[in-house]
Formats: C-alpha cells, sequence, structure tokens
C-alpha cells in the first residue's frame, strides 16, 4: 500500500486528452489521496513453458523505458511498488498462447506490466480482465529484433468496473507487434494504445473491437509516432452502441516526425449505432512533417443499420433479430476473424449476441 | 397449386418534396407452373412492384391488396412473406460483409424449411447447386455479394432459389448483365426449378433474349405506374420492334 498525497495525479477535468470522460465516474481514481494497493491479480492461465518467465519483481528493478504524459501511468509508476515481468525467451516458437487472466474485486488498484518479447520469438499474449475493477494500470510491451508477438486484451469486466490505462509498444527492427483490444464490459474503460517504433521494418497492427450499451462509457485513444524510417502501422477499430447514454470514445493519433521517411500508415474507425441516445465520438487525427512517405491515410464512419442489407436477408425468410445478429456479426468479423482464436472467437460474439438480446436488438 | 393475386395495387414512396406515387393500381394474377413476362420502359415502376410484393419499407402502400394463396402478404413482414413461398431475385443484389455465402444459404435454408438442413446431405446440395449454374465452390467463403460481378451476383440469386424453393418468383432484370453463356445457364436454372417445383414466375425484363430460354405464358406491358396491355408472347416480339412509344405518349 502506498498513500499519495504530493502530487495530484487525476484528471482536473482541464485537460484536453481526458474531455470525453466522465470524471465523476473514475471513483478512486479519480481523487489522487485515494490509496491504491498494487498487489499483483495476474494469474497465469495457460502457455507456461521453459521459455515463459512470469514473476513479479520490485518496481525500482525495473525502470520504464519510455516517457509518458499519461496521467494515470504517472500515477501507476509513482505508486506501483511491484511489477509483473513476462518474459518471452529469444528464437521461442510459441503455438500455444500465454494467457493472463485477472479478475479484481472492485478495491482501488494500480498495475504495472512489463512484456518483453525477445529477438526472433513469435508468441501471443492473452490478457482477460473479469470482476469488478477500479484499476489503472500500464502495460509496456516491448518487441525485440524480428519478434512478432500477438498481444490480446479482453476487456470482459462486469457493469460497475473502472478501467484506465496505457498499452505502450515499443518495436524493434523488422519486430511486427498485432495488437486487439477487445472492450465489451466495464462501467468506464479508457484505454491508450500507444506505439514507438525503434528500428526500420518495424510493423504494427492495431485493430479493436468495443460494444457499448446503455450507460457504458468506451474509449480508446491510440497514439502511434513515426520517428523511424521505414516503419508501417495499421489501425482499424470497430464498434457498435446500443442503448440511452452509450457512449464510445476513439481518437487515432497518427504523427510521422521529420526522418520518417518510408512510413505507410493507415487508420480506420466505424461505429454502428444501433438505436437511438447512443452518441460515439470519432477522431482521427494525421500529422505529416515529411514528404517522402509511402502512404498515409485514414478513415472514420457512423452509421446506423443498413436497411438495404437487412431487407435483403429478410427476404430470404430470415426474422429480423436473427438478420440484425447477422448485420453486426458480419460487421465485426473483420476483426474478429484475425484473432485466430476459434474459442475467443466465439466467446466474444457469444458475449455480443448476449447484449443484443438484453437490448432486444 | 399456388397463386399470388394482386389487386388495384397502389404504391408511394416518400421524397423530400413530399408524398409521390408510383404504383397506379396493378392488377396481376400469376400461377403456379405459369410465367408471366412484365416488360416496360426505365422508371416505369416494375422494381417497385417487386419491392412491394416483397415488403420493401421504402415503399408505402396506399392502396389496393396482395395475397397468397388467399393469406393477405401485405399483412405479414418480410421473412414470413419468404417463408409463405415468395422470392425475389433483386435487380441489384445487396452486399452483407462479414456474412458468409455458406452461412447466409444455411441460416436461409434453416428459416424457411423450419428445420437446419442435414449437415449429411447439405454440403452435396449446395455443391451441386452450385456446379449446375457453373458457380465455383470457392463462392461459398467469401462474403454474401461483396466483390461479386455483376453476372455472378445474377447467379447467387438464382442459387438461393434453387435452395429456397419458393412457390413463386419475380425475378427482377436477372437477364441484365449477363453474357451469353452465363443466361443460358441461369435460365436453365430456373427452368429447372419451374419443372421440378411447378413454379410460377413473375419475370421482369427489357429484352426479348431471355424470353427465348424461358417462355413466357403471358406479356404485360407496364407503362407509368400500372399494366396498360396483356397478350401472348408475341406482344414481347411487337414491344422489341416498336418500343414503348405507344403507352407513354397516349
Ligand atoms: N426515393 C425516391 N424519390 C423519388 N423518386 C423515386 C424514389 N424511389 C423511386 N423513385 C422513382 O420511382 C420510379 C419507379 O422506379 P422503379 O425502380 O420501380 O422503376 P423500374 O421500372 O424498375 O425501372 P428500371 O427499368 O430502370 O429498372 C422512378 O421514376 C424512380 O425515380
Ligand atoms: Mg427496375
Amino acid at each position: 500500500m502506498s498513500t499519495l498525497t504530493t502530487n495530484y495525479l487525476a484528471p482536473s477535468g482541464r485537460e484536453e486528452a481526458w474531455r470525453f470522460t466522465p470524471l465523476k465516474r473514475l471513483g478512486g481514481l479519480q481523487i489522487p489521496e485515494t490509496s491504491t494497493t498494487s498487489e499483483i491479480s495476474f494469474t497465469v492461465k495457460s502457455g507456461a513453458s521453459s521459455q515463459v518467465v512470469f514473476k513479479e519483481i520490485d518496481s525500482a528493478d525495473l525502470t520504464p523505458s519510455y516517457d509518458s504524459d499519461d496521467l494515470i501511468t504517472k500515477r501507476v509508476r509513482q505508486e506501483v511498488a511491484r511489477t509483473s515481468l513476462l518474459t518471452i525467451a529469444k528464437d521461442a516458437e510459441l503455438t500455444e498462447p500465454i494467457i493472463l487472466g485477472r479478475y479484481c474485486t472492485g478495491k482501488p488498484q494500480v498495475s504495472r506490466l512489463v512484456i518483453e518479447a525477445g529477438v526472433n520469438s513469435v508468441s501471443t499474449v492473452i490478457i482477460e480482465n473479469s470482476g469488478d475493477a477500479q484499476i489503472g494500470e500500464e502495460i509496456e510491451i516491448i518487441v525485440s529484433a524480428g519478434a512478432k508477438l500477438n498481444f490480446v486484451t479482453l476487456q470482459e469486466w462486469s457493469s460497475d468496473a473502472i478501467h484506465l490505462g496505457q498499452h505502450h509498444a515499443l518495436i524493434a527492427k523488422d519486430g511486427e507487434f498485432n495488437s486487439y483490444v477487445i472492450t465489451v464490459g466495464g462501467s468506464v474503460v479508457r484505454l491508450n494504445p500507444t506505439v514507438d517504433f525503434t528500428g526500420e521494418g518495424a510493423n504494427a497492427n492495431l485493430f479493436g473491437l468495443y460494444f457499448a450499451t446503455a450507460g457504458q462509457h468506451l474509449e480508446h485513444r491510440i497514439h502511434v509516432d513515426h520517428k523511424i524510417a521505414n516503419a508501417k502501422s495499421r489501425v482499424n477499430y470497430k464498434g457498435a452502441l446500443s442503448g440511452k447514454d452509450a457512449h464510445t470514445v476513439w481518437i487515432g493519433d497518427v504523427f510521422i516526425h521529420k526522418g520518417a521517411d518510408g512510413t505507410d500508415t493507415y487508420e480506420l474507425n466505424r461505429n454502428l449505432l444501433l438505436t437511438d441516445g447512443a452518441r460515439a465520438d470519432s477522431v482521427p487525427n494525421l500529422e505529416i512533417e515529411t514528404g517522402e512517405i509511402v502512404g498515409a491515410g485514414h478513415a472514420s464512419t457512423t452509421g446506423r443499420f443498413d436497411d438495404e442489407q437487412l431487407f435483403y436477408l429478410q427476404s430470404r425468410g430470415i426474422p429480423s433479430e436473427l438478420a440484425r445478429r447477422l448485420v453486426i456479426r458480419g460487421f465485426f468479423a473483420e476483426i474478429i476473424s484475425k484473432l485466430s482464436n476459434e474459442t475467443i472467437e466465439e466467446r466474444i460474439m457469444d458475449r455480443i449476441d448476449n447484449e443484443l438480446s438484453k437490448v432486444g436488438v | 397449386m399456388s397463386e399470388l393475386i394482386v389487386k388495384n395495387l397502389q404504391v408511394s414512396v416518400e421524397t423530400d418534396a413530399g408524398s409521390k406515387e408510383i404504383l397506379r393500381g396493378v392488377d396481376l394474377t400469376v400461377k403456379s407452373g405459369e410465367t408471366h413476362a412484365i416488360m416496360g420502359p426505365n422508371g416505369s415502376g416494375k422494381s417497385t412492384l417487386a419491392y412491394s410484393i416483397a415488403g420493401h419499407p421504402k415503399y408505402t402502400i396506399t392502396g389496393g391488396s396482395v395475397t397468397l394463396d388467399g393469406k393477405d402478404l401485405l399483412e405479414m413482414s418480410v421473412d414470413e412473406r419468404a417463408k409463405a413461398g415468395l422470392f425475389l431475385a433483386m435487380q441489384y443484389p445487396v452486399e452483407v460483409p462479414g456474412v458468409s455465402v455458406s452461412n447466409f444459404l444455411r441460416t436461409a435454408v434453416t428459416a424457411i424449411r423450419g428445420e437446419a438442413p442435414k449437415v449429411r446431405t447439405w454440403v452435396g446440395e449446395v455443391k451441386e447447386a452450385m456446379a449446375a449454374l457453373n458457380m465455383d465452390t470457392a463462392f461459398s467463403e467469401r462474403n454474401v455479394n461483396e466483390g461479386f460481378s455483376g453476372g455472378e451476383k445474377k447467379r447467387h440469386e438464382i442459387l438461393q432459389m434453387e435452395l429456397l424453393r419458393p412457390k413463386i418468383a419475380i425475378l427482377d432484370e436477372t437477364d441484365s448483365g449477363l453474357d451469353v453463356d452465363a443466361l443460358r445457364i441461369v435460365s436453365e436454372g430456373v427452368n429447372r426449378v419451374k419443372a421440378n417445383s411447378d413454379l410460377g414466375v413473375m419475370l421482369i425484363t427489357h429484352y426479348t433474349r431471355i424470353l427465348r430460354y424461358i417462355k413466357p405464358d403471358f406479356v404485360h406491358v407496364f407503362a407509368n405506374g400500372k399494366i396498360v396491355e396483356a397478350g401472348g408472347p408475341e406482344l414481347a416480339n411487337k414491344l422489341e420492334e416498336q418500343g414503348y412509344a405507344a403507352y407513354t405518349t397516349a
């Protein structure tokens, strides 16, 4: 336990980065004096092997390898006594995913996890979040040269959970980072997936899926920094919203700095509004300081059900409720199918079906 | 023996400038085994007729009735109409992203037949129907109509008709965009279903060439929102030679 009274590391409401977030609903994470626990709550559910090491260390023994201006990250760094470290050995080729489960109980909590994918390793790490959390977290992901890491984080929280965090990836030369951020549970979830390239030929694919029902606030703020030449990034987040005051926020910041010649980037966000009373904010933002790039673009759409699609399916005898589910499943299929894990695909689709039947879509 | 009866059907669409009348009293009866060709100028309301019978939400029925075997189709939801035995092959089939053809076909057939098809026979049934329409089985794994060429979409419509076994089918310009071979293959598909199930067909077309394959029993001239003349197959040839001037300038 640590108590913080010196610095005020909580959003005040004046910060641009917090302007969409409902600060009143952040519980202890909004009040800097709240004492937090940093008990480690991860368990390795599967995927343990001789090439995988998971341990807890003193946070002081592992200094962060990047600077963050995120308030929550700063607070986590100040308050977190113990850090979880997951290391995947150099050259390891893991076929089974490493699953880290985390069940939280609603106490104000800070968490720091560092994942190091060794040189030329190939692996998949899945984080399964459930329970009732009030958690501020930082995940630092180091993708070493030539490594390929699939990183999946599932937010299947119960309906009162608060989850604020930053997931920062540093991708070295020829490294490949594929991230899948799936957010379906929680009261307020605000995640910042951020990427820095540290070597040429690095590649980041950031996928996301979110589904907000009445009263849920789900926010994803992506930030990709192209400072290194010849790196590639793709961002594709898809969300559906249903019910009164369902609110999603998607921010896609991509910066191509001077000298990042040969950059290739594209970011996309699509939102499907299933009912009235829901709101999707979508703000793509691309800044380019060099002309010598391969490509850079973005697109953002927010729309309703396509009546023509529904009519087509119904005209083949498919009842309207099932037709809607097919269309929604189809909408998300592009993201889900990339997970290449049938168990998880089915679980997420089932969860979405459940939510849909609750709201009568 | 089935019977689709359209009586004095009047339909309008809502536009920014208010409601616009499109169908002005259509009368038509299609029975099992019969083929009715509907020919008429662009914009005369042929697709509106097809969509209105199938229940597209864009159209408002302002008068008249449509029944299938005595049951009021206009009271039914879109899927209920399909279950009652109606099929519409669309002029512009719709793309459904993320939904595979195989999933779509299976879901539709399950809905229409009231039970899931037997796994053992189903795969073969689809394969056979695709082969008969000269469709590569790879289409099963593609998303519904996504990236299909115009002709591929039309074959896919007829594939659905074969599997769904309707009583009455409305084919809205199924021949448009087909090359010579595809026209023959698709026509053979329609004739096969007719032979197997005594299907009644309402065939909307601009060209007589499809009528050489699918022989109409009746030809109706459609102009300005209604049927203005009806006759036998010879009427189609007359239309091809003389056009619609006689019907539209009157
Ligand atoms: N939303 C709308 N607003 C205004 N007019 C409309 C609207 N929808 C349909 N129409 C008009 O209704 C008329 C009938 O259209 P329909 O598609 O039924 O014609 P069609 O006979 O099938 O023509 P084609 O041979 O070109 O396929 C057209 O003039 C069309 O412009
Ligand atoms: Mg038409």
